[in-house]
């Protein structure tokens, strides 16, 4: 018995019930056509002045959440289905740790040195 | 699970109430409880199953790792102490190279992982083969790029943005790098066993470790190389 075809679950970046190995290619296929365009597209927009430049920073940060987004649809097989609602919520649980530890490094440690006293008065303490 | 005797409807109120996402239920047409979802009603999950999803686990234990060092990172991004800034040190044509072949590597690495469903060993050494020479590219180029920075005298302990730098952009180089031994094991693994249940099992986990570091790589990318050739980004 093949345990690839009596189950309805499955794990990240495992296959579909049901679908054959040219579904495989097909996405793989389809992944790297897209994260190709959006790299491309990242290195371009980063040395050009196409843009408002203030707004690079941002619409990098864009592009690379996309590609992430495309790997993680193409090449991890995360999908909404209630087939993947466990691997999605490790996910959704991981992304929220992520977050919770870089934006809250940036905001503290950003008020931290904005109470810091300026280097060139420290001398002159007492 | 069978109600013989019950009416159907019956049964049927009984199945939306112990399953209402019929996930114990193949995706279309029969309504048979599928064995191995892991429901309870059906017994426990596969083998197959638990090993993705604990692998899974573990992956986002690893990117929560990941995320440490880019918090480092974006805090220390200004810190140069009067050393080389980050537009000084980064090489934009290498950076295109290296990622170039990451994303390579990581759809050779699906398509091996294609043969494999296939039951193709040939196939599946090919495209292991060549995903470990993609990686390998990559992490010599890595090399080049410290060995040349470490030359002109930009090592890690000259500023604080330069420790979260090679911290950052070293961690994810030693991932890569025990990611390609972890291929080669696989490769002759895959030669001297075949395609057993165990070792689908680990290729399996590969191809998940080798998507997920292609994922933090395109973090690594966009927020330090490009972001900081970028003057504008590099405010602070």
């Amino acid at each position: 018995m093949s345990d690839l075809n009596e189950r309805a679950d499955h794990a990240p970046g495992d296959e579909p019930p049901g679908e054959e190995s040219g579904h495989w290619v097909r996405n793989a296929n389809l992944g790297l056509a897209f994260s190709i365009v959006l790299t491309v597209a990242a290195f371009l927009l980063a040395g050009s002045h196409v843009i408002y430049m203030p707004a690079i920073p941002v619409a990098l940060l864009v592009l690379a959440i996309a590609q992430m987004g495309v790997h993680l649809v193409f090449f991890l097989h995360i999908t909404t289905g209630p087939d993947n609602t466990n691997n999605v919520l490790a996910l959704a649980f991981g992304i929220l740790v992520v977050f919770l530890v870089v934006a809250g490094s940036i905001w503290i440690m950003d008020h931290l040195s904005q109470n810091m006293m300026p280097t060139n008065q420290m001398g002159q303490m007492p | 699970m069978t109600d013989s005797g019950l009416p159907a409807s019956v049964a049927a109120i009984r199945r939306v109430q112990q399953d209402p996402n019929r996930l114990g239920q193949r995706r279309h047409g029969s309504t048979e409880p599928v064995e191995g979802v892991g429901l309870g009603t059906t017994g426990p999950a596969t083998k197959r199953i638990i090993v993705g999803y604990g692998f899974w686990i573990f992956l986002l234990s690893d990117i929560v790792v990941f995320s440490c060092f880019f918090a480092a990172f974006a805090v220390q991004r200004g810190a140069t102490a009067g050393g080389p800034t980050l537009e000084q040190i980064v090489d934009i044509r290498r950076v295109a190279f290296e990622t170039a072949a990451l994303l390579l590597s990581s759809y050779t690495c699906m398509l091996s992982f294609a043969a494999t469903n296939a039951r193709s060993r040939l196939w599946t050494q090919i495209f292991l083969l060549v995903t470990g020479v993609l990686g390998l590219v990559f992490v010599l180029l890595e090399v080049q790029e410290f060995a040349e920075l470490a030359g002109r005298g930009i090592t890690p302990q000259r500023s604080g943005m330069l420790t979260s730098f090679f911290g950052l952009v070293g961690l994810h180089g030693v991932h890569v790098t025990i990611g390609g031994m972890w291929l080669a094991t696989m490769m002759a693994q895959v030669q001297v066993k075949g395609f057993r249940r165990e070792i689908v099992h680990r290729l399996i986990c590969f191809n998940l470790f080798w998507h997920a570091l292609d994922i933090v790589w395109i973090g690594i990318f966009t927020i330090v190389y490009l972001m900081g050739s970028n003057s504008t980004g590099s405010g602070a």
